[in-house]
């Protein structure tokens, strides 16, 4: 610190130089901690995937060499493309209604015309589920969904089925249900994310399209889409990226199993059961292709946010 | 203006509405009947639904603290493990992002464009060395592997040095430095206070999503009075819920969800205003 405050006589070069040492000395923490608990971890996770490694009864076997056995495995079983199936599938449910209707909302917030009023109140609900707690929040669905739960009983009650439907034992009332809940989740994030979009269009635009006696849906979709395609880009990968790590709902849903026959089983899921019954390898081998998926993804945002800086 | 697109209006702003309304019902339908059940006794419950609450929030409360599950602990245990993450993450994504914004050093570019690029990187990816060396390094059944790796932040990160660039001006660094304070006051006494409405916005951020996380904790977490409340959320989907008392079962889940809802409440504006602010350019 002594350097830092440094003698009159030091010149003003040589007392910038000092100080930049602190750049260096600022960043520690976050390097040490950085390689510590991503990169050492991140080697290991790769360098496991090419080795045998799995517990059999009470016996660890390997780890033995193997190179790309693992990976074979993984695609030769099909359960990679079953569980990639199953994650995508339950994405696409939620992300579908999720990004018409936070356009729709998006466009009705900013849409200065319309003067809508309790804008606070409106966003403020729609977020609330975002903050939620997704394993407490999948195990009230569980309840409320159950058999013998409140929603069989009202609409047994409302005479709209004659007997309880078991939502979980039906493949697409438990897709459906992770659907539901990842789209209440989220969608008031995309909505919060894609106003800030359409405030920052130039008014002018609005304007000039109104004079030249554009509809509000001619003017949604020719001057508000277009401009909005970075944002949209952005929102669509990070929610990929999203859907792809999707573990906490199925998981807590289904307690794990998947069920009904693994159709709603996760690939993240099917990670963590590899993790708890120790089979290193192939969780390795798991993880190393979810990391490559997603580093295409993240370069097509970076790639996408870039050009809109120049 | 013109007239046929103020006539459209009308119509518009009633189907905003509508469309509003129905969202804000399937928003907040499943809190509404999960606060009236955890008001019902278990055989009122098995009775089916009603609309209005019954009298037993208290006793469901009672039977939930004095059952099996610890969950007074597990609120504890997940509060400290949320709030030194949040503590710790919002301090030195500060003081990562102030060594990015004050100083220019060699390969300065370079790690900013590396630690940006380390953003997307899944925890679940790297999910199997981690756990792998917390135990060689003795450090599973620990709360160390749950709060440490906050400090390491690469989208707090980013919001502060976006934050920074807009709202800490180098003149008054300079002033400081020409009155002669050291570089670690002037980061502590002059740069954290400036921060503090960034800080707030990304602690609350931090704190939800350590408070929310499962699927790390439950890996490293075994000892049953060091678990996490959505741990012990899970386990109570695997155990034989069928014979439990359904009250209970309620109580259980209004009191993982509603301590976030009442702080959410009171902080709204903070949190909406927050969530923009970060990955995207406005």
């Amino acid at each position: 610190m002594a350097g830092s405050t440094g003698s009159k006589a030091a010149s003003g070069r040589d007392k910038i130089k000092s100080y930049n040492k602190y750049g260096y000395l600022f960043l520690i923490p976050f390097a040490v901690v950085f390689v510590i608990f991503q990169l050492i971890p991140l080697v290991q996770t790769i360098y496991y995937s090419f080795f045998e490694n799995y517990r059999s009864g009470l016996k660890m076997i390997g780890p033995n060499f193997i190179g790309l056995e693992n990976y074979k495995t993984l695609f030769q079983s099909g359960d990679f493309l079953i569980y990639f199936k199953n994650t995508m599938i339950m994405w696409v449910l939620g992300f579908v209604p999720q990004i018409l209707v936070s356009l729709l909302l998006a466009a009705w917030f900013t849409d200065v015309s319309l003067r809508l009023k309790g804008q606070r109140f409106f966003k403020t609900v729609i977020y609330l589920p975002n903050l939620i707690m997704a394993s407490a929040f999948s195990m009230l669905f569980f309840t409320l969904f159950g058999d013998i739960g409140p929603i069989n009983s009202i609409l047994v009650s409302l005479g709209l089925i004659s007997g309880p439907y078991k939502f979980m034992s039906h493949v697409w009332s438990v897709r459906g249900l992770v659907a539901l809940m990842n789209f209440l989740m989220w969608f008031g994030n995309t909505t919060i994310l894609l106003m800030a979009g359409m405030m920052g269009i130039d008014k002018s635009l609005f304007e000039a399209a109104e004079v030249d006696g554009a509809t509000s849906g001619q003017i949604f979709r020719k001057v508000t889409l277009p401009l909005l395609k970075p944002i949209f880009i952005y929102v669509l990968i990070t929610s990929l990226i999203g859907g792809l790590q999707m573990f906490d709902v199925p998981q807590i849903l289904t307690n794990g199993s998947g069920d009904p026959n693994r159709t709603s089983m996760t690939l993240v899921m099917y990670l963590n059961k590899h993790l708890f019954s120790k089979n290193y390898g192939m969780a390795g081998a798991l993880s190393v292709i979810l990391l490559i998926i997603t580093g295409i993804l993240s370069l097509i945002v970076f790639r996408a946010t870039m050009k809109d800086e120049d | 203006m013109n007239k046929k697109y103020k006539n459209t209006v009308g119509p518009r702003r009633a189907a905003a509405y509508i469309v509003l309304i129905i969202l804000t019902f399937f928003c907040l339908i499943w809190f509404y009947v999960l606060f009236i059940n955890t008001t019902q006794s278990n055989s009122a419950l098995k009775y089916g639904f009603t609309a209005v609450p019954g009298n037993y929030l208290f006793k469901n409360m009672y039977n939930l603290f004095h059952g099996p599950t610890p969950v007074l602990q597990g609120m504890l245990n997940s509060f400290i493990i949320a709030a030194l993450s949040a503590v710790l993450c919002t301090y030195f994504s500060t003081m990562t992002a102030y060594a990015i914004h004050a100083y220019s050093f060699k390969g300065k570019k370079a790690i900013f464009t590396f630690i940006l690029a380390i953003m997307m990187i899944p925890t679940q990816v790297t999910a199997l060395g981690f756990i792998r060396l917390m135990n060689t390094m003795r450090l599973n059944d620990s709360f160390i592997p749950l709060i440490i790796p906050s400090i390491a932040a690469p989208i707090t990160f980013f919001y502060m040095k976006q934050y920074m660039d807009s709202n800490l001006p180098g003149s008054l660094i300079e002033a400081a430095r020409i009155d002669g304070a050291g570089e670690f006051r002037i980061f502590n006494s002059i740069v954290i206070p400036l921060m503090k409405p960034a800080i707030a916005v990304q602690g609350i951020f931090t704190f939800v999503a350590s408070w929310n996380n499962y699927f790390i904790p439950n890996l490293i977490l075994s000892d049953k009075m060091k678990k996490t409340l959505p741990i012990m959320i899970a386990e109570l989907r695997g155990s034989d819920w069928k014979t439990f008392d359904m009250g209970q079962v309620y109580a259980m889940i209004t009191f993982a969800i509603f301590p976030v809802i009442i702080v959410y409440l009171i902080l709204s504006k903070y949190i909406i205003g927050g969530v923009t602010a970060g990955g995207v350019k406005e």
